[in-house]
């Protein structure tokens, strides 16, 4: 995403009649900037520790803190979780330590984050967009009776009011909008993993922790966890950490022509995504779809082949480092953002790829 | 038993092109269809009806055409639909829509009591994921999101056994109804409309309710006014700086594209070449 972040050429339209307003006093209280630190099975998903690095930069241009909001079970090692946040730029950490926070669960945990909110009041609350992140914000925001916004693939701050301007695609993907929560708080957000970059680890780093109790007995919650089941590794494509992915659209007409891009993801030791449309189709399962209502990947390597390069598959990819298309339409919108592109029929160039790649790497291998 | 299920009608993103010129949505022409996602919830209530009876009351909020949406679902086999329409909704972002559609399946109530209710997990146009948790807050209903598997319902003891996705695994989670269910996608596959359902879903009089209807007094909480965000700019992504190097040769051969591709890569990106040898040894 990182072209949104540079400054634009021209400055941005102030909206109409809508970027200055004045906060009630009761809302002016609101201060700071939260990220969520989400954790499962002892360790805590990387989305919180990207949050962290995207929270200090709004923090530091309000002139506020960033504090981590942790909540987990006694046993848990949720010291060493608020430690790791100050380590990624937390000033300080929220703790909720509870026995009926051992696993999560919607009810537990919004009633731990809606106590917080209301007792300390932030202006800015971040969460994953996870299926955790997601579940909790939701919540979170009807109860508070607050915005939130999902998927964001930006965050700013509009320094007139304060406010969070916070972007994401929309109409499937088409178009980018700007959100803004007006007269409420805090502003809520949730954000992808991948879409951030990872900040950096200081481990001279450190900081508070609140704490702060819970009191909800394990009777007056009403859905018990009565089992977890850890996927295995090779269970679940791991996309969004794939270091080359080889992903294939529409365009590759039928299902069985995917083979091809099975036979190059293997010389390459790579990973299979797909769009939209194909996972609709039902060619690749779900965990296998990469764009705005997919996986954000950022990849060393992506290979697109039949994909047209419509924005919501665009979000999720753009990041990669290198990107190679091929696609039979010279005017595909893909052509404008990847780095390589070939236009022709993929059907035949992904087995000539196939080649190549083994026995130049076969090369590489001997010379390297 | 009675299921309520929550359903939108989004306009088919697949085929929505942006103009190449003005960067505006082409709207002309791309069919409205059932949120793809809210189909995996209306099989899942479909096949608990299968099991246990009762009946499927469909709900939707949107503008009057998307009634199409809702007699889609008669055809497929629901029993009832009703569509929450009114202008007073307009602008209405998801804390809005899900106060207007807790208040309708409030109503939805006083004529059968609901044990479930279904939403889908998120829809293909807005991807907010956040109307269906809404609606269970302030019904406050337990929320079970991402469920892959509905593994029992007891109707008599009143409660429910699903399998929740979790971001490493998944947990099995047992709640007490009503409660509201969102489930993950490819979990099931949408059956066929049979005859007799789609002759029904044409003659059928779907209710049609205005915010009175669905029992909203307060118009504070619907629409523009309900709505604590505002979209303050609706822009096309920037066109990137590059544009792709596009590899050609002179015999258009696959194989000698592929060389010069790869060789270009390797030469240009030498770091790449590595972690790729790398990675394959």
């Amino acid at each position: 995403m990182t072209q949104h972040n540079d400054a634009p050429a021209t400055p941005a339209k102030k909206p109409a009649g809508r970027g200055n307003y004045e906060l009630d006093d009761r809302l002016k209280a609101y201060k700071g900037v939260w990220v969520f630190i989400e954790h499962e099975q002892g360790d805590v998903h990387s989305v919180s520790w990207e949050l962290l690095g995207e929270g200090r930069k709004l923090a530091d241009k309000l002139g506020v803190e960033l504090s981590g909001v942790v909540m987990g079970a006694p046993g848990l090692p949720t010291r060493r979780y608020c430690e790791q946040a100050f380590f990624y730029g937390a000033d300080n950490c929220y703790l909720i330590e509870d026995p009926v926070l051992a696993n999560y669960r919607n009810e537990p945990f919004t009633k731990g984050m809606t106590a917080l909110v209301n007792r300390f009041k932030p202006e800015i609350l971040l969460l994953g967009a996870t299926t955790q992140g997601r579940d909790l914000a939701g919540s979170v925001a009807t109860t508070l009776e607050t915005g939130l916004t999902a998927d964001c693939t930006e965050l700013n701050i509009d320094m007139d009011n304060r406010g969070l301007a916070a972007t994401r695609p929309t109409f499937g993907g088409s178009l980018l909008c700007t959100i803004i929560t007006k007269n409420y708080r805090p502003q809520m957000a949730t954000i992808r993993p991948r879409v951030m970059s990872m900040p950096e680890c200081n481990k001279l780093r450190s900081g508070r922790i609140i704490e702060f109790p819970l009191d909800m007995p394990e009777h007056s919650i009403v859905t018990k966890v009565l089992q977890y089941l850890p996927d295995q590794a090779q269970d679940k494509p791991q996309l969004p950490f794939a270091d080359i992915i080889i992903a294939g659209g529409r365009g590759m007409k039928k299902p069985e022509n995917f083979q091809l891009i099975w036979s190059l993801a293997k010389v390459l030791g790579a990973e299979v995504g797909a769009t939209r449309p194909v996972v609709q189709s039902g060619w690749v399962e779900p965990d296998r779809q990469v764009g705005q209502s997919g996986k954000t990947v950022r990849p060393k390597l992506y290979i697109a082949a039949g994909i047209s390069g419509a924005i919501q598959h665009r979000v999720g990819m753009e990041g990669a480092d290198v990107i190679i298309a091929i696609n039979n339409d010279p005017n595909a919108a893909i052509f404008d953002f990847a780095h390589y592109g070939i236009v022709g029929n993929a059907m035949t160039i992904l087995p000539a790829l196939t080649e190549v790649f083994k026995q130049q790497l076969a090369v590489a291998r001997k010379t390297g | 038993m009675h299921i309520v299920v929550c359903i939108k009608q989004v306009p088919d993103s697949a085929q929505i092109r942006v103009h190449p010129v003005t960067n505006t949505i082409m709207r002309q022409g791309v069919p409205a269809i059932v949120n793809p996602y809210d189909l995996f919830s209306l099989e899942a209530a479909l096949q608990l009806k299968d099991k246990h009876g009762g009946r499927i009351t469909v709900i939707s909020m949107g503008p009057p055409q998307a009634e199409a949406a809702l007699k889609k679902c008669i055809a497929y086999g629901a029993d009832e639909a009703i569509l929450v329409t009114d202008r007073a909704f307009a602008g209405a972002d998801t804390l809005a829509t899900s106060f207007a559609l807790a208040a309708a399946i409030q109503q939805i109530e006083k004529d059968m009591k609901v044990d479930l209710v279904f939403a889908g997990k998120q829809t293909i146009d807005g991807d907010t994921a956040q109307v269906g948790p809404g609606i269970a807050k302030r019904l406050n209903m337990q929320l079970l999101t991402y469920v892959s598997q509905i593994d029992a319902l007891n109707l008599e003891q009143g409660d429910i056994q699903v399998r929740r996705r979790a971001e490493g695994g998944v947990q099995v989670l047992q709640t007490k109804l009503p409660c509201l269910i969102t489930m993950l996608e490819g979990t099931n596959e949408m059956r066929f409309a049979t005859m007799d359902n789609m002759f029904r879903a044409a003659r059928y009089p779907t209710r049609i309710w205005n915010k009175d209807a669905a029992g909203i007094e307060d118009i504070n909480k619907i629409g523009l006014k309900g709505s604590p965000t505002l979209v303050s700019k609706v822009f096309a992504p920037k066109p990137l700086a590059r544009r792709a190097d596009i590899i050609d040769t002179e015999s258009h051969e696959p194989r000698d594209i592929a060389l010069t591709l790869v060789g270009k890569l390797f030469t240009q990106h030498p770091k790449l070449r590595d972690s790729l040898a790398d990675i394959t040894a």
